[in-house]
């Protein structure tokens, strides 16, 4: 019979986030300080190191960054949606932003990506400028989209981001289509698809994880688990825990990783696609995540416990990130102080080019239905 | 009679429902303890159990493939889709299960239990998915009944009806005018016929027809036309499938005009289908051409939401324009 729907959601505490047991060491010739190797080094900061290594001290202060541009960015869209500068339905995606930016980092520019309507930390992951996407949301001329979507269809030809999609499920597909031109031209590129959990439910899901995997398509199929989909738990819905496991039924590798931890989202997106693109095999990867606010702006989460919500605060991947670059000596207050100072005059600059921006023609209503 | 806005009547007539027949189930997405995004199905868990009311999956084929199933078995199940743009997923379960089962076996099974509820409509800057008026998509399918309530007591009246009806049932609700549409309703069990338009005021020199939350546009259009010494009869059509041609035919073939408005793009939107029937059987009493006043034939825009929609001026230009012909 029918699920209890009506339980307090489970509050299994997330990881803990292991603090980094190196002590920087300044290397004077390079000017990046490199994380010594101490013995009593956990695995899973042994392959840290390894990716500290790998992107440098620039590139990774770079991804901080971009990740606080995404979280100031949201939060100013949630006060210009309370003061109805923005209109429409708008999802925000403070919590998770270290799945788009590992993954922004790992991929060639023109690998494909496409996402759900939870769209704002791709858009600018991938190089988007605030200014279009604030407009976007805006509903003007000067928006990604020419303020003909708003919040949850962001797009960018140049960044070969083939949108956020509104219907759950919607983008799988298509994301396959993108796969299967890349392989039919032998372009070299790799097709991401991004969705939540809750999407997995949805007859798209498996009739194009099924397709890549007969077809040998160069596409990943990234599940967001945020753990909810809308206010429903990931565990009253899905036949399974893991849900990378789902990929069992396709003959394809299925794997997770932490989804709040950028550094890892990097390396398992890095490797996925290089592989991927190699052997035009498909994967299934999920992203353990969390959203910190409701599913919507106007949704309260009050269906999650506060111990739930707090556990996974304290796991943020923007303090989490902050905290490794300190222990490694490549960022101390100031420093992200100043970076936090500039990302938010980026994003107050983005309200004001909106609010400044024409609003759409009456023409515009009706151009671009057809050729 | 109490005073309910129009999703407590909703809650209302599910309430009644489930409490007058076993047989009734009502799912979908968060529809449980959460009582659903507009919370139409608030409490119902908590007084008729798990169940009876029940959250389902992100699978809206899933979902209305599921309900046909109980429904050919005797069920009455009260399937929500949350908004109306996510209905197209469940399209082939509607369009080829639902309403062909039971022509396609001889009369032998049905689904006559199945009411598929769903909010539809703009008006609330919703953008392209959370705005449209598919109702025209359905109605090209025999088979199906379609229902659409203007106000709190038409909504509880025809959902009653909706559910207890031997035909399935798409009941798609105005969600613009979920909370902003009040008015009295009996508390107790009471049914408005399905297939019937009603005539909300007489009037003598064009009929206007709409539905669903355009009535009101419709009637603050006819009140202006009022002031300039314009008589509007304005019809309710309530029912999109089956549509009640009498009414208006009666009602043309008194005055002579007819405009019909409804919030979905104008090409392939149910007004075409009025109009075709009516010219066909009103042809010599018609004094003007019928005329539409709909959603501009673009997907339903973000920006600009006030001049795609078929508005109170754009309704009362032409019912000038009719007259003047
Ligand atoms: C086909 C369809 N059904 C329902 C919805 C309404 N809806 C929007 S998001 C959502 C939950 C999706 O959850 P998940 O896939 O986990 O993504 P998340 O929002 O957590 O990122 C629902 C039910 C929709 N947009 N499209
Ligand atoms: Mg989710």
């Amino acid at each position: 019979m029918a699920e209890n729907s009506s339980k307090a959601p489970k509050t299994s505490k997330p990881k803990t986030v292991k603090p980094v047991q190196t002590k920087p060491k300044r290397n004077r010739q390079s000017k990046t300080t490199i994380p010594a190797k101490t013995t009593k080094t956990s695995q899973l900061s042994k392959q840290l190191q390894q990716t500290l290594d790998e992107l440098g001290k620039e590139v990774s202060i770079e991804m901080m960054r971009m990740m606080l541009l995404i979280r100031r960015f949201e939060e100013r869209t949630t006060e210009m949606y309370q003061q109805r500068k923005i209109g429409g339905f708008c999802h925000l995606y403070i919590g998770e932003e270290a799945i788009a930016v590992g993954t922004a980092w790992a991929k060639k520019p023109d690998d494909y990506l496409v996402t759900s309507y939870r769209d704002h930390g791709f858009a600018l992951a991938l190089g988007m400028s605030p200014n279009e996407c604030m407009a976007e949301m805006f509903g003007k001329v000067t928006g990604c989209a020419r303020g003909k979507g708003g919040s949850m269809h962001f797009f960018s030809k140049e960044k070969n981001f083939l949108g956020g999609h509104g219907i759950v499920g919607g983008q799988i597909p298509v994301g396959t289509g993108a796969g299967f031109r890349a392989k039919y031209l032998g372009t070299d590129q790799v097709s991401l698809v991004f969705f939540g959990e809750g999407a997995i439910s949805q007859g798209s899901f498996h009739e194009s994880v099924n397709l890549a995997s007969i077809w040998n398509l160069p596409c990943l199929y990234i599940i967001e688990n945020n753990r909810y989909g809308m206010g429903t738990d990931v565990s009253r819905v899905v036949s399974i825990e893991e849900l990378h496991k789902r990929a069992t039924a396709f003959s394809i590798e299925g794997l997770a990783m932490d989804g709040m931890d950028v550094f890892e989202c990097y390396r398992v997106m890095k490797d996925q696609i290089e592989k991927c693109r190699k052997t035009s095999r498909p994967a299934l990867i999920e992203a353990k995540t969390y959203r910190f606010r409701g599913h919507s702006v106007s949704d309260p989460g009050k269906y999650r416990s506060k111990i739930e919500l707090q556990a996974y605060k304290d796991a943020d991947p923007i303090n989490r990130t902050r905290k490794t670059l300190t222990e490694v000596g490549w960022l101390n207050d100031e420093d992200f102080k100043k970076i936090d100072k500039e990302v938010k005059a980026i994003v107050i600059q983005s309200i004001k080019f909106s609010d400044e921006s024409p609003e759409p023609s009456l023409e515009e209503l009706t151009q671009h239905v057809y050729s | 009679m109490t005073e309910m806005n129009l999703l407590q009547a909703i809650n209302s007539a599910l309430d009644i429902a489930m409490a007058s027949d076993e047989k009734v189930l009502c799912f979908g997405e968060d529809v449980g303890g959460f009582g659903g995004v507009f919370r139409a199905t608030s409490n119902l868990q908590k007084k008729y159990g798990k169940n009876r009311c029940f959250n389902t999956p992100l699978t809206e084929q899933g979902i209305i493939g599921f309900a046909n199933g109980l429904a050919a078995q005797g069920q009455s199940p009260v399937a929500e889709i949350q908004f109306a743009d996510y209905i197209f997923p469940a399209f082939d379960q509607i369009v080829n299960e639902t309403a062909k089962f039971r022509y396609r076996s001889g009369n032998q099974f049905n689904v006559a239990g199945l009411t598929i509820r769903t909010p539809y409509g703009g008006g609330i800057s919703g953008g392209h998915y959370h705005s449209q008026s598919p109702e025209a998509y359905f109605a090209h399918t025999p088979g199906l009944k379609i229902v659409v309530p203007r106000n709190p007591y038409q909504a509880k009246g025809l959902l009653l009806s909706s559910i207890r009806d031997q035909n399935p049932v798409i009941f798609f609700e105005p969600k613009r005018l979920y909370r902003a549409s009040i008015g009295d309703v009996p508390e107790t069990d009471y049914e408005l016929p399905l297939g019937e338009a009603e005539i909300v005021s007489v009037g003598s020199d064009i009929t206007v027809i709409a539905w669903g939350a355009q009535m009101e546009i419709v009637e603050k259009a006819g009140a202006m036309a009022g002031e300039e010494r314009i008589s509007c009869e304005i019809i309710d059509l309530r029912s999109i499938l089956p549509w009640d041609v009498q009414t208006v035919e009666n009602s043309v073939k008194k005055t002579g005009r007819l405009l019909i408005n409804h919030e979905a793009p104008k090409t392939g939107g149910f007004a075409g289908e009025i109009a075709a029937t009516i010219q066909e059987r009103c042809f010599l009493y018609l004094e003007s051409p019928i005329c539409r006043v709909a959603g501009l034939d673009t997907p339903y825009p973000l920006a600009l939401e006030k001049e795609y929609t078929p508005d109170v001026f754009k309704t009362f230009e032409a019912i000038k324009a009719a007259m003047n012909y």
